[in-house]
């Protein structure tokens, strides 16, 4: 048999989509990993219905994962899939106007019954119509697989849930991928027939797509020009997690984490579940409530405290994350954010709890918030979250979205020695001590823990006196407490870096951005200036304090944007703190900005024409 | 550990001014508290006192020892995570009925249901006292205050049958003013390990004054109260009133016991506190005046791993199976590439 042909490209973006049953997540996740040992940069968007079983054919059970990889730099997962895979009418009908046009739409053709395109809404047979606007694939998935597994003993039922790894196989070698990750995967995980099922129907797949007339050639996309390292894939909610185990080796200290099951932010709980041997105590609470407290207790205790969950559990922890700001005590509160208000979409991906990590206790009641750009990077501020509480006393917000939690990208391994040692300054002197003395350059207060012989003290969320930290109402003391508490969150200020500015330093328009939106945004931003645009950007990892020389960067440009999946909450910010005409650009749509939203929204800016 | 110097009663008190009301039952449980602390063989720096709000949450400011006034209702979470951080600490909750009961129901049920190994005094005075008067979850039913001047609608809850509802490995009840009674409770209550539940009936005097009188006034407590005691049957009465509790398929009624008669024999349960079930103590705490004394001492103390040493035990065994965590294998584990300079 002749070899097919191949042609090199560039990138590619391919959506996998199917009912949540058909082990979408699964298939995205697998040809992920496979694309990142082949080199590429890559970025992924897992997009899934809360349901865990939606009702099977319907649009409210599609469950989509959409990966882009390229051989050059990448920020996001595609504004536009090139490729759809769609295993059912639903997926189809859910997804394929996203498709860019021409693009590649692979359906398992056994799925397009009358009955099932009724389920899926559709009065007529789409298909036609849809040859016309895409390049069709159309593979009876369901019958091939059957086909690959008659002579093991499996029902049907059993057998076609590996349909989706027939599927797999075909695409790995349409785009030149290696196997052998996944089957090792397959084989640490299942054995018996099951492996035998699934391994076959993989290399079946790939020998299918060798052979098929269907597919003419495959496509080969060059490894990516990154920097030289050692690399991983990695999602945000591990590296999130990795970042608390990171923490209990960077100070040598025990961490607890106390947390509340919540989408999205339950992997973080389960993964750090596994990791007792670092000396990582978890604690799975009643409530999201006893979650902070046991935390805040452990604090005072201490170890490293930090609790975990979303937006609304955030809510719940308001009260007693003003009570560790009262006492100040290190804390790490994790908000890995979802889309609301109440229950919301909790899959979905927003950006809208900034103002409620700021603002949403009674009193005024400073707490540093800093936020993750990037699946990686939520290793990274994670441990910042951490370094900063140790060094300041204070509870500390780190914001994280489900699009971080979820999403992939090739992540350089960090060496550990790089990460430093960082000693907790525990108070041990009974003569000079304090509950309530300052550090002088951080304004901390000690950090005395019990068993410390000497130091008894009693702490609290009464008004407290300055220096001795017993009950005060004297009403001087209190302004005095308030002003102090304050100026030590603004002190963090002090070693935060020059604000990066991308893109010429001064000049017409300048985007700000925070949080997951830096991909879009970045993207964005460098096709304006490739297309002459005289468009800067920076991006924000602390929100409170805000960098020092944030004015006057902003002061340098004529307008300012800013992006954000929510209804303009850092835009509020600056307009108030800076006094200028900030202009936002909100979407709570639950999904992330696609770069051509931003780009218009440039040209707007600059006048253009769009 | 020995003490290098003696520590006394007054080692334990704070330099903070007591601040509750003339009158108050807070006063000589405080009292009692700093008087069993020196004999319990742990060293001050290793007492932590932790309280929710309400009157008796102000208790950890009066005791020298570490101490951690929090916020309503969630002193037991705050007590969980220090116990697990630190399993050496003897750790004690202060907690009242609106704050335990009712704000921290959920936290005070969940927590002795994980049987963390803290001592939990909860002061009963069936009122709230700090915000001045309203009816508690433990008033009665009729309890005119201000915020039920018709008289109290709601049912009154049971901390002792709440507590073994959850699963109390150690439940007890005293009363404020019954010092060598309250000392020998909390001395039981230290040497348990697990959660000990102690309900500690006391008077507010300004609010609801006198609730308890019949158990607080030693003339009246007689006849109106009974002290439980492990292996002893249930008899209470003064001399020529002697009477004694029978419980036959879990309901409980009075025998009128003549002089000198044995009790046990006249059908009079005898009392245990390890029996297998809670069925017992349930009906011990379901025992309400005026039908009935009011039973104080231990109701129920029997043994079950406690929550934080399950859990040191399973960093421990985790180290001893995968070794001491290694971060640099962690970051390194699964799939990885390098990418040539
Ligand atoms: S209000 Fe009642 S409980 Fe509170 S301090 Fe006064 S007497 Fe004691």
């Amino acid at each position: 048999m002749p070899e097919k042909p191949t042609e090199e490209i560039e990138s590619v973006a391919i959506r996998f989509t199917g009912d949540s049953g058909d082990g979408m997540q699964l298939t995205g996740t697998k040809f992920t990993e496979s694309t990142a040992l082949a080199g590429n940069d890559l970025a992924t968007l897992p997009d899934y219905p809360a349901e865990i079983r939606a009702p099977t054919g319907t649009l409210a059970g599609v469950s989509g994962f959409q990966i882009h990889f390229s051989s050059h730099d990448i920020r996001t997962p595609a504004d536009h899939p090139d490729v759809l895979v769609s295993f059912n009418p639903a997926a189809l009908r859910a997804n394929v106007e996203d498709v860019r046009p021409g693009g590649m739409v692979i359906l398992n053709i056994d799925a397009f019954t009358e009955k099932a395109l009724t389920r899926a809404g559709y009065t007529e047979d789409p298909l036609p119509a849809l040859r016309d606007r895409f390049q069709l694939v159309e593979i009876p998935f369901t019958k091939l697989n059957r086909a690959a597994l008659a002579d093991l003993d499996l029902r049907s039922r059993d057998a076609d849930r590996s349909k989706n790894f027939f599927a797999l196989g075909m695409l790995y070698w349409l785009y030149n991928r290696p196997m052998e990750p996944t089957l090792r995967w397959l084989e640490g995980k299942f054995k018996g027939d099951v492996l035998e099922a699934n391994a076959r129907v993989l290399k079946a797949g790939h020998a299918f797509g060798e052979t098929t007339e269907t597919l003419p050639r495959s496509f080969v996309i060059p490894r990516a020009k990154i920097a030289p390292g050692h690399y991983r894939n990695i999602t945000g909610n591990t590296a999130l997690a990795w970042g608390i185990v990171a923490a209990s080796q960077v100070f040598d200290q025990e961490v607890f984490l106390g947390a509340y099951p919540i989408t999205p932010a339950s992997e973080v709980l389960h993964e750090v579940s596994r990791y007792r041997h670092f000396g990582v105590k978890t604690f799975q609470a009643e409530d999201e409530i006893a979650a902070i407290s046991s935390a805040i207790g452990a604090s005072f205790a201490g170890s490293l405290g930090v609790c975990t969950t979303s937006g609304p559990g955030l809510v719940l922890k308001q009260e007693a994350l003003g009570l560790a700001i009262m006492a100040e005590l290190p804390l790490v509160v994790v908000n890995v954010q979802r889309a609301g208000p109440s229950t919301g979409m909790p899959t979905k991906v927003e950006q809208a709890d900034l103002l409620n990590a700021l603002y949403g206790r009674n009193s005024d009641s400073p707490v540093p918030v800093i936020a993750a750009a990037t699946a990686g990077d939520c290793f990274g501020t994670t441990l910042e979250a951490f370094r900063l509480a140790v060094k300041y006393m204070t509870p500390v917000v780190m914001l994280s979205d489900s699009y971080l939690a979820n999403s992939a990208e090739p992540w350089q391994i960090p060496d550990v020695a790089s990460l430093g040692q960082e000693r907790a300054p525990f108070a041990t002197d009974p003569e000079s001590f304090q509950p309530y003395s300052r550090d002088p350059e951080t304004l901390a207060r000690p950090w005395a823990t019990p068993g410390t012989a000497g130091l008894e003290h009693r702490i609290g969320g009464l008004a407290k006196q300055d220096g001795t930290g017993n009950v005060s109402y004297d009403a001087k003391n209190n302004a005095h407490m308030h002003a102090l508490r304050h100026e030590k969150v603004a002190r963090i200020a002090n070693e935060i870096p020059p604000t990066e500015v991308l893109g010429p330093d001064r000049g017409e328009l300048l985007v700000v951005g925070w949080g997951s939106t830096q991909g879009a945004i970045l993207s964005a931003c460098i096709e304006a200036r490739e297309d002459g645009q005289n468009v800067s950007n920076i991006h924000l990892r602390y929100l409170n304090p805000l960098p020092p020389d944030l004015g006057e960067v902003l002061a340098r440009f004529d307008k300012v944007l800013v992006p954000e999946l929510n209804l303009g909450q850092l835009s509020l910010l600056i307009r108030s703190q800076f006094l200028i005409d900030a202009k936002s650009l909100s979407k709570v749509e639950g999904q992330p900005f696609l770069v051509e939203e931003l780009r218009a929204e440039i040209d707007a800016m600059l006048g253009l024409e769009t | 550990m020995a003490q290098a110097v003696q520590i006394t009663q007054k080692d334990f008190s704070s330099d903070q001014d007591v601040r509750w009301c003339p009158g108050c039952g807070d006063y000589s449980i405080l009292a009692n508290v700093q008087r069993v602390m020196p004999e319990l063989g742990v060293r001050r720096e290793n007492f932590v006192f932790v309280s929710g709000i309400g009157c008796s949450s102000r208790f950890p400011y009066y005791m020298n020892t570490y101490g951690f006034h929090t916020i309503h209702g969630r002193a037991p979470s705050i007590a969980t995570g220090i116990k697990c951080a630190r399993p050496e600490l003897s750790v004690w909750v202060v907690t009242g009925d609106g704050d335990g009961m009712s704000i921290g129901g959920n936290h005070l049920l969940h927590t002795i249901r994980r049987n963390v190994d803290i001592q939990i005094l909860l002061f009963n005075n069936r009122v709230y006292g700090l915000t001045k008067g309203q009816y508690s979850p433990t008033s009665r039913v009729g309890m005119n205050t201000k915020s039920s001047p018709e008289g109290s609608i709601d049912y009154p809850i049971q901390p002792l049958a709440f507590a073994l509802g959850a699963g109390a490995t150690f439940v007890a009840r005293t009363v404020d003013v019954d010092a060598p009674h309250l000392q020998e409770t909390l001395r039981r209550a230290h040497e348990h390990r697990g959660t000990a539940f102690v309900e500690i009936l006391q008077n507010c005097h300004v609010f609801n004054d006198d609730e308890w009188i019949e158990v607080e006034d030693r003339k009246q407590r007689i006849d109106a109260g009974m002290k439980v005691v492990d292996g002893a049957p249930l008899v209470y009465g003064s001399e020529g009133a002697r009477r004694g509790i029978r419980i036959e398929d879990g309901v409980p009624s009075v025998i009128e016991l003549a002089d000198g008669q044995d009790p046990v024999a006249a059908g009079v349960a005898v009392h245990r506190e390890r029996y297998e079930t809670p069925a017992y103590a349930f009906a011990l705490a379901s025992l309400a005046r005026p039908e009935f004394p009011l039973p104080t001492g231990v109701f129920r103390a029997i043994e079950n791993p406690s929550y934080e040493a399950l859990l040191s035990a399973q960093v421990a065994s985790a180290r001893v199976q995968r070794g001491k965590g290694d971060l640099e294998a962690l970051l390194s584990s699964g799939d990885t590439w390098t990418v040539e300079a």
